[in-house]
């Protein structure tokens, strides 16, 4: 009980203190509605139903990477979150706390552009329980990732730096601009470490039916991609914040 | 049983050694003092204490519970006060506090209630809607304080808990410290402030380079070092006129004259007050002032660690005015 008192009122004072902001609200609508704009005037007879897995993965990879990354590292240059690790609670539950806010976040960015498309296409031939799956499964990664990156970097624009690094390789990699078949060879085994691949596969098949892979395999190994991320961070966290 | 043990307590940071192998113990309800210079071990000592810091050799219990094996559950009966305000800039002086009080578990209504009481107590309450980034430094201060007190723990741990904030604040977290131990509470405090540490310690450690070089109550540091007896005396005369003379009466003193003209007698042994002021009358000599002088802990201080007590001064205005 004690643990969730604790859990709950961290994620309430992130979504307060950061996503509830204005300027994130608005990068959360702005960010997912202009990618989505710009690729319905680059090719207006294109079936944006093709575009939708592309741009809800997009929204949210940017959406929590950097937002985990920007808050941990502010929170610790101005020392609040020692104020964390010296509470009594675990560092896992400590860690979850501080990625649901920004897996909400995610799942937010995601659904703008699924709602924008809305009043053009008619989506009710979508398996949406796939979808929203798909979905909090790349915000876990992705959120993850973003905690990671926190744990490298020193200062904010370190860490926007990092994320920035790590994010638009993967957009390329993953399969959403350019198929992996179509990918050079040697780049192909670099495709399937990242977790997005696999996100962006499941809503492939589910809005457009172009998977290449099964869903549940690919769930499953978003599951294993998410267990290990977390683990990994919580390690680090415990090895490089408290000396 | 002691409620905080310290045991061969040692932190290397690659070649440097930090803290060297100390030891001491605090008793329940005591304040105890962490005196010395930066860069001499304070923050890393307290830091492997509240479980921020992995020790690279030794123990540490607070109430019997291993700091290093369960440090949660250690965590859970102490309060820190780190060296840095380091609240939430924008939240307000409640919400910071109920926030505080939620890590540690408390329910809603509990933490809303002491968050209260606080604020009162440190007389906060008026700036409690105010976010914390309008906060003046010694408010700052005092609602960090508050915030390592919302769950009531059984150890305070307070790192420079008055550097660099008003006389007035300053007045009011010794006073609260005081009253704290009133009640029951181990407070652990790290001070460059030599005075502060006499006033309000039951026992003070002496840090430097990572060792503890003195430890105990204030007249035991006071009565460690060899000093001789001193009588300071402010006459109407200038006292070079008979200062040999004076020495010559009173066989094994020794007279020095001050830069204001008085003049300081000291012995091995106590000095008789009468006829020295016997010496004075028989040559019409009117003694204004007569008063015995005693080391200061600056004195213990600086004798012990070979550290000037303008070290301690100047990192003290490093951080900002007392």
């Amino acid at each position: 009980m004690k643990a969730w008192i604790a859990f709950w009122n961290i994620l309430k004072k992130d979504i307060k203190n950061y996503y509830l902001k204005p300027p994130n609200i608005s990068w959360g609508i702005i960010f997912p509605l202009s990618w989505t704009l710009m690729q319905v005037i680059r090719s207006p007879d294109g079936n944006i139903l093709n575009l939708l897995p592309g741009l809800i993965s997009m929204s949210v990879l940017f959406g929590t990477t950097s937002m985990l990354a920007v808050t941990i590292t502010f929170e610790r240059s101005g020392r609040s979150f020692e104020r964390l690790l010296l509470a009594p609670i675990s560092l896992g539950t400590m860690v979850l706390a501080k990625i649901a806010g920004t897996i909400l976040f995610g799942i937010f960015n995601a659904f703008v552009p699924v709602i924008f498309a809305s009043f053009f296409i008619n989506l009710s031939a979508i398996n949406w329980t796939i979808v929203f799956f798909a979905v909090l499964m790349i915000s876990i990664t992705s959120a993850l990732m973003g905690l990671l990156i926190a744990v490298s970097a020193e200062q904010v624009f370190e860490a926007q730096t990092l994320s920035n690094f790590f994010r638009f390789p993967m957009l390329f990699l993953c399969g959403l601009f350019v198929p992996i078949t179509s990918l050079p060879v040697f780049l192909r085994p670099l495709s399937y470490i990242l977790p997005l691949t696999y996100g962006t596969d499941i809503l492939n098949g589910a809005f457009v039916g172009t998977n290449t892979l099964p869903p549940l395999l690919c769930f499953g190994i978003l599951l294993i991609f998410a267990v290990s991320l977390f683990l990994i961070c919580r390690h680090c966290i415990n090895k490089k914040w408290i000396l | 049983m002691a409620m905080v043990s310290v045991k061969n307590l040692k932190k290397t940071y690659g070649k440097f050694t930090a803290v060297d192998d100390i030891s001491f113990e605090i008793q329940k309800g005591e304040i105890f003092g962490f005196l010395g210079p930066n860069g001499a071990g304070k923050t890393s000592t307290i830091n492997m204490m509240i479980g921020l810091s992995r020790p690279t050799a030794g123990e540490i219990t607070v109430d019997g519970i291993d700091v290093r094996k369960q440090t949660k559950k250690a965590q859970s009966i102490m309060g820190i006060v780190p060296d840095e305000s380091n609240l939430y800039n924008e939240m307000d002086g409640f919400n910071n506090l109920c926030f505080c009080a939620a890590l540690y578990g408390m329910r809603k209504k509990e933490r809303e209630a002491k968050a209260l009481e606080l604020l009162e107590l440190f007389k906060l309450k008026d700036a409690g809607k105010r976010p914390f980034k309008a906060y003046s430094k010694g408010m700052r201060r005092k609602l960090t304080i508050a915030a390592a007190l919302i769950h009531s723990p059984q150890v305070l741990f307070l790192d420079e808990p008055t550097t660099g904030i008003d006389v007035e604040s300053s007045r009011q977290i010794r006073e609260m410290i005081v009253d704290l131990k009133k009640q029951g509470t181990t407070v652990f405090l790290t001070t460059h402030y030599i005075e502060e540490a006499e006033r309000i310690c039951d026992r003070i450690a002496f840090i430097a380079n990572g060792h503890i070089v003195a430890l105990g109550t204030v007249p035991k540091l006071m009565g460690s070092i060899s000093h001789g007896h001193g009588i300071h005396f402010l006459t109407d005369k200038n006292a070079e006129s008979f200062a040999t003379e004076l020495e010559t009466c009173f066989k094994g003193t020794k007279v020095t004259i001050q830069p204001d003209h008085s003049l300081v007698i000291v012995a091995e042994q106590r000095i008789p007050l009468f006829p020295v002021i016997a010496f004075f009358q028989d040559r019409g000599i009117d003694v204004f002032e007569a008063r015995e002088i005693r080391p200061s802990l600056e004195d213990v201080f600086v004798k012990l660690t070979g550290i000037e007590s303008s070290v301690l001064k100047k990192d003290a205005e490093k951080v900002g005015p007392k």
